[in-house]
């Protein structure tokens, strides 16, 4: 019954998907793997002491956490603002796609603004409703669940595709962990460079969606050419 | 490219500094739970000190623990967040007025501390042997000099301390949900998981076609991610099952379809419910009617992004 291993496997993808205490369920799926895998209790404690210690590296955001806040108190979402304030001709699209671009860049420096809490909902929402007024429209209430929709879209697009170009980012420190477990050695700046190509497309299929899509809704909405 | 790496550490040099970045980690884990458990606004101030205390010694001491005392030591980590006894004490929110009062006064140049430990890791990868957690380490103190420098007033150094706490406690016990998950993903190996998964994807897949084998590897990531609403937990499962016999096995370059097969179940992400933070939070943080409104926006870049990766796996391999 070779079968009986998987019950860890179920237990993370069921309890998951049940939307269970994330801890709980890794903490059910050490203990049941480690009973049906045979490692007894001493060998269970010392596999999950090796393998905790081992992947210390995704602690590393902790020290990152050293600044995060400091540079939030020094203003960083306040100049975040100034920033993309600079766009010209904006429309409800360019502004989302400018700020797209820069959540992009600096996500590879692993540096954020807020995210839709912090960013979207006090600065790019209010700048692209600016916008559609700008244009010479009322901005229509489907018109604006759109542009919410899309932009935090591409927060999460442009987040999750860049940030994988940090060299130090969890997702590569995941990734060298477990090629190592089956015997390949890999660099993390060699990670990140395989992803350069995926990101750049990322942000300009991500970008491109997005203004065509604002286009079509505009003249949906307000009729313009 | 290890002929531009011309400053070079000697070893027990650079696994010293390796070991002060884990000390210095687990310090300000241990400052974390020792200002919850003084902290008489923390309705659980023990839970909430024994979760980061306990995280802060195997951080700071793991190198040198018998490794069965820390494995005991994650799993009493576990049980204050279990039973919900991990909560959050005083916070000290700057606020918008201080925020704006600070820009005034340091203005766009904040940027530079900003990206400081992006470049700092990046060069150190590419001209040293130093390994990119004591690069960050170091880009995070010459930021934290740079901040000090712009701002002396506001920028003491006991704030960075009490910042980092502040920040640490808004993420709460599941910023650990990385770490535990890597760990789980050895327990997997040592049990034998990806074995027996292998043996009956083989019943399933014709092995010794590799270009079949990503196609299966990617859509897999993406689907167990849409599944799980988490890639991380989807990616130790299906590389050790899918990803090492089918395609690794063959010869296939490691960095690539390792690498991407975790953007291929970002893919999965944007697709998901499950993964309630990216794509139902904002929903309700934004005030929207659709309850699928962000999902539906990144679907069709989700469906893109995924041929690309699969192209670009089977043409790169």
């Amino acid at each position: 019954m070779e079968l009986i291993k998987l019950l860890g496997v179920l237990i993370v993808i069921v309890g998951f998907a049940l939307k269970l205490d994330s801890i709980l369920i890794i903490f059910l799926a050490l203990i049941t793997t480690g009973i049906v895998g045979g490692l007894g209790v001493g060998g269970l404690l010392e596999t999950i002491g090796v393998n905790f210690v081992a992947n210390r590296s995704m602690a590393i955001f902790i020290m990152i956490l050293l600044i995060t806040g400091v540079l939030e108190r020094n203003g960083l979402r306040e100049a975040a603002t100034d920033l993309i304030k600079k766009v010209k001709g904006a429309t409800a699209g360019k502004v989302v796609s400018a700020y797209a671009i820069m959540r992009g860049i600096f996500g590879a420096f692993n540096v954020g603004f807020g995210g839709v809490a912090g960013f979207i909902r006090p600065v790019v929402l209010p700048m692209a409703e600016a916008a559609v007024k700008n244009q010479g429209h009322e901005a229509k209430e489907e018109h604006v669940e759109d542009i919410k929709g899309m932009a935090s879209a591409m927060e999460n697009v442009t987040w999750f595709f860049w940030q994988v170009l940090f060299v130090g980012g969890s997702g590569g420190i995941l990734v060298q962990g477990t090629l190592a477990s089956l015997g390949y050695e890999v660099e993390l700046i060699e990670l990140a460079a395989a992803e350069i190509p995926v990101a750049i497309f990322a942000l300009i299929v991500g970008c491109a969606v997005t203004l065509v899509t604002d286009k079509r809704l505009t003249k949906k909405y307000y009729g313009d050419k | 490219m290890a002929n531009l790496k011309f400053i070079q550490i000697n070893e027990a040099l650079g696994a010293n500094l390796l070991n002060m970045v884990w000390v210095i980690i687990g310090l300000i884990a241990i400052y974390a739970g020792i200002k919850n458990l003084l902290d008489d606004e923390n309705p659980s101030r023990y839970g909430t000190a024994l979760f980061w205390c306990s995280f802060g010694v195997v951080c700071a001491f793991g190198t040198w623990l018998p490794a069965k005392l820390s494995g005991v030591l994650v799993i009493i980590m576990c049980l204050p967040p279990i039973f919900k006894k991990v909560k959050v004490g005083r916070v000290d929110t700057p606020s918008k007025e201080h925020t704006i009062l600070q820009y005034k006064k340091v203005g766009m140049k904040i940027f530079f501390p900003a990206v400081c430990v992006g470049i700092f890791s990046l060069v150190f990868a590419f001209f040293s042997n130093l390994s990119s957690m004591v690069a960050v380490t170091l880009g995070v103190i010459v930021a934290m000099i740079i901040l000090m420098v712009y701002n002396p007033s506001e920028n003491k150094p006991a704030v960075f301390l009490k910042e980092s706490e502040r920040f640490l406690s808004i993420m709460g016990p599941l910023c650990m949900l990385p770490q535990l998950l890597g760990c789980l993903g050895g327990v997997f190996t040592a049990a034998g998981v990806g074995d027996v998964v292998a043996s009956i994807v083989e019943k399933i897949v014709p092995k010794g076609n590799v270009n079949v084998g990503i196609i299966i590897f990617a859509i897999g990531m993406a689907l167990f991610t849409m599944i799980m609403g988490n890639a991380f937990a989807a990616i130790t499962v299906i590389t050790v099952g899918i990803g090492g016999p089918f395609v690794l096995a063959y010869g296939a370059d490691p960095v690539i379809i390792g690498m991407l097969a975790l953007t291929c179940g970002y893919c999965g992400t944007l697709c998901t419910p499950m993964a309630a933070n990216f794509n139902i939070v904002p929903v309700a943080i934004l005030n929207m009617k659709d309850r699928w409104g962000v999902i539906k926006k990144q679907v069709p870049v989700a469906i893109i992004m995924l041929v690309f990766q699969i192209s670009y796996m089977i043409i790169f391999k």
